[in-house]
């Protein structure tokens, strides 16, 4: 902080990074794509309800993708939806990202032998962030993960860009 | 009326198209009637005065090796009683008379044998799939079904 110690005359000035200023932004406002699956879905709605508000966390539901900055997939992705979900998350503007919600998400759950509909694991389409393990994970569990996500955003960088 | 009153009352009206039934000592007394006469025996239940089955509760599709089913479970409104006709018909023309226009809630049950059997129901206005992608091939709760390897490329087995 060498060169710039002492220079402002006025205490209202604040010295950051530009990636810590970005990745402080994009963490603290998430706004999450909303549309649910199945019974994750009912966990992910208590979520966002007053007993644990993810609204604190400056996650907000839209209802379009073009708002959004997380897609939680919360709970068994068909085949017939896959090819929806790929489409959404494509509609989504970058930086982007994904929590997959529940076992079915991560990796087909309980239908991972005799679902022949069920897409084993939302991350043959799309890449994931994070995975939330649980059937269904509780509300806590979520914000767990959410947390895990915003670390993840806090340690971005403008120079290493992201895979997607 | 008792399961044995209806199972009479359709053995004397249609004879021979009641080809089997079991009536005591099962949770729901059920007779096996003839595929081609199932519309109108569904349309008797449906009006007789003394059977008056307003309501069907579930058609199902059943695949037993060979041969495929369909059952339908009556239940009635007015009387408060219960019975269950099962249809049979061969695999390699599974081919049974709709009963939408006797009961409307048959279309989507229909729809739905249709898409998981395969079965075809002969006069039905509008028997498309109704749960998987239209683009799907086969009728997966068929017993022989092979989980295809790949669907609009992407991986289906674990």
């Amino acid at each position: 902080m060498g060169l710039l110690d002492q220079r402002f005359e006025s205490s209202n000035v604040v010295v950051t990074t530009m990636d810590k200023l970005l990745n402080w932004a994009r963490l603290s406002s998430l706004w999450q794509m909303q549309f649910g699956l199945a019974c994750c879905a009912i966990e992910m709605m208590a979520a966002s309800a007053s007993h644990f508000d993810m609204m604190r966390f400056g996650v907000i539901p839209r209802a379009t993708p073009r708002q959004c900055d997380v897609m939680i997939v919360s709970g068994t992705v068909t085949l017939k939806m896959a090819s929806r979900i790929k489409r959404l998350y494509d509609q989504m503007s970058e930086p982007r990202y994904v929590i997959s919600m529940g076992s079915c998400a991560n990796c087909g759950g309980p239908y991972w032998e005799h679902g022949y509909h069920v897409l084993k694991g939302v991350d043959r389409v799309i890449p994931v962030d994070v995975y939330v393990p649980g059937c269904p994970p509780r509300p806590e569990a979520l914000i767990e993960g959410l947390i895990k996500l915003q670390e993840k955003i806090r340690n971005e960088s403008l120079a290493q860009k992201k895979a997607v | 009326m008792t399961a044995q009153e209806i199972h009479d009352l359709l053995k004397e009206r249609f004879g021979d198209a009641v080809t089997a039934a079991k009536l005591e000592n099962v949770p729901d007394p059920f007779a096996v009637v003839a595929a081609d006469r199932v519309r109108d025996i569904a349309l008797f239940c449906r009006d007789d005065e003394r059977l008056r089955f307003d309501y069907l509760m579930c058609l199902s599709g059943v695949d037993y090796k060979g041969k495929f089913g369909v059952t339908y479970h009556l239940h009635s409104l007015t009387h408060r009683h219960k019975f269950v006709l099962k249809v049979e018909v061969p695999a390699d023309a599974p081919n049974v008379p709709s009963v939408e226009s006797v009961w409307r809630t048959a279309d989507w049950h229909e729809r739905e044998a249709f898409d998981l059997y395969g079965i075809v129901f002969t006069g039905h206005p509008d028997l498309r799939r109704i749960l998987l992608p239209y683009d799907w091939e086969g009728h997966p709760l068929r017993k022989d079904y092979q989980v295809p390897e790949f669907y609009n490329g992407m991986r289906v087995p674990y």
